[in-house]
């Protein structure tokens, strides 16, 4: 499998402030699926964000798609985006906008026309279970539907790398699951996942995925010996 | 050029959300181009009437012999025989008297007062004034051959002047105008920060942001122009009547010409352009300053 994303030495600050990841490096593998944990404040939130371009490197080198992202101008990272699914914890939907133009919005960012988005937006709402709710309001729609339009907005472009900030975080188990078998579709359609979460169940619960852990800033399994979860060894 | 400038797909007239006319800017779009219309259109008025001022005064002279009103018809009489006058109208001592009584008070019309033969001359076309003027000298000894050109000048300086000031008044409430709009977009954008942050975030350029709030800027420009300067148009037309009463001497009719009615049109236009310039470039610094 060929390298999607390498960090190399690579720490973030905000501002003035100290140093919110340190010395990452690290590889990710096209096509593969990653869980990343750690505790509330590790920055798993900040990883993610220099992963779908939000934030830049304070300093290191984080190449994405074999280009060196550091001297990257600004005007080169739309395309860059464009390549990269993110479902946000807070799932970020634009409110006076239908679930239809919401999971739209990929599509015609990228310069699609209405006839070309029609058919598959319908569809992807289809296979999150939305279809009689394309014309609803983000307000009126439950946590877990909203989570699936967010899922649907993120996926419908056919990101190469996916990035998932607690996908699950607001809904119930059962909807984590098929939320979980959703990803794990678009994974093996090739897409590259990379999911942050506090549910270890769910890293069991994906056979193959492979675990980052993060505390204070700084990967704690930077050798990868913990990429199959004991969990997941016990249940087989 | 406007079409280009307001053209969107549903799905781009979607994305902003809310009610167009909603807010205050067409309103204040309105009241900057009713102002600028009025401002402009008395500018222009003023700039014609400099204009006719200078034009009918162009080929007119006067001629004058001091203390030779009882001379005025011998002098009338040998004007009409210098080559190159066309036409020669005295000017009665009468009016001359009434218009000294204005200026002088009671005294002015006193009979024992000297006044000038005061004759009006209209130089045919292609003539040399000097030539005539020395002709006249030569002829009538101790008369002078004024151009009321020369003695218009002040006025029509005048009045360029104010034309002018007219026309910078007209620049400041632009600039206000484009003032105005910065901040109504720089709202804006605070407003649909979440919009944009998803936008940035899947992809989306800052040109594409930007044609989203240029569009929303350029329509409010042009519904608040457009009203403005049709309440303009009226208040003008309404003035019409009073200032011909008011511009004696002017054919108050002509004072705007055709081209100054179609630069007057031209202005909610071009207060549309300048808004969605303004609004364009303010989005596009705005996003500049994020990553």
């Amino acid at each position: 499998m060929s390298t999607i994303v390498e960090f190399d030495r690579v720490g973030l600050r905000y501002g003035t402030g100290a140093e919110i990841l340190r010395d990452l490096d690290f590889r990710l593998q096209r096509g593969a699926f990653y869980f990343l944990t750690g505790p509330s404040g590790a920055g798993k939130t900040s990883l993610l964000k220099l992963l779908y371009l939000a934030q830049r490197p304070t300093r290191g080198r984080l190449r994405l798609f074999d280009q060196d992202l550091a001297d990257l101008p600004r005007v080169a990272l739309p395309a860059f985006r464009r390549r990269i699914g993110v479902i946000y914890q807070d799932f970020r939907l634009v409110g006076h906008l239908s679930a239809f133009d919401n999971v739209a919005l990929p599509l015609h960012i990228a310069g699609a026309s209405e006839e070309e988005i029609d058919g598959p937006v319908r569809e992807m709402l289809a296979w999150v279970g939305l279809a009689d709710r394309s014309s609803a309001r983000p307000a009126t729609l439950s946590g877990g539907e909203q989570q699936r339009v967010a899922i649907a907005r993120a996926v419908i472009a056919r990101p190469e790398l996916l990035v998932a900030d607690e996908p699950t975080g607001n809904v119930d188990s059962d909807m984590a699951k098929r939320i979980l078998y959703l990803l794990g579709a678009l994974n093996r359609l090739g897409t590259t996942i990379v999911v942050a979460t506090h549910d270890l169940s769910l890293v069991a619960a994906t056979p193959g995925a492979h675990l980052m852990r993060l505390d204070k800033g700084m990967l704690v399994d930077p050798t990868g010996a913990l990429r199959h979860p004991p969990v997941a060894e016990k249940t087989q | 050029m406007i079409a280009a400038l307001v053209a969107a797909t549903p799905a781009e007239r979607r994305l902003l959300g809310g009610t167009q006319f909603k807010g205050p800017t067409p309103y204040v779009l309105a009241i900057m181009t009713f102002v600028m219309v009025i401002i402009a259109a008395a500018g222009l008025a003023l700039a014609g009437a400099a204009r006719q001022a200078a034009a009918g005064a162009e080929s007119r002279f006067s001629v004058q012999v001091p203390g030779g009103s009882d001379r005025q018809e011998a002098v009338v009489a040998v004007l009409r025989q210098v080559d190159g006058v066309a036409a020669v109208r005295p000017v009665a001592t009468a009016d001359m008297r009434a218009m000294l009584e204005r200026w002088l008070g009671p005294e002015g019309a006193a009979e024992d007062l000297p006044l000038p033969a005061l004759v009006d001359v209209d130089l045919a076309p292609q003539v040399q004034p000097a030539t005539v003027g020395q002709a006249i000298e030569r002829r009538i000894p101790g008369a002078q051959f004024v151009a009321q050109r020369e003695a218009l000048a002040p006025l029509t300086a005048a009045l360029r002047s104010l034309g002018l000031l007219a026309m910078l008044l007209v620049l400041l409430v632009a600039a206000a105008t484009a003032a105005a709009v910065v901040l109504a977009t720089l709202g804006a954008l605070v407003a649909q920060r979440t919009t944009i942050d998803v936008m940035h975030g899947i992809g989306a350029t800052d040109e594409q942001i930007a044609r989203l709030f240029q569009r929303r800027i350029a329509l409010d420009a042009l519904a608040g122009g457009t009203v403005g300067a049709v309440v303009a148009g009226l208040v003008l037309l309404l003035l019409a009547g009073t200032l011909g009463a008011w511009a004696q001497g002017f054919n108050a009719e002509t004072l705007l010409g055709p081209l100054d009615i179609a630069l007057l049109a031209l202005l909610p236009i071009l207060g549309t352009i300048l808004a969605t310039f303004v609004a364009r470039r303010a989005v596009l610094r705005s996003l500049g300053d994020r990553l």
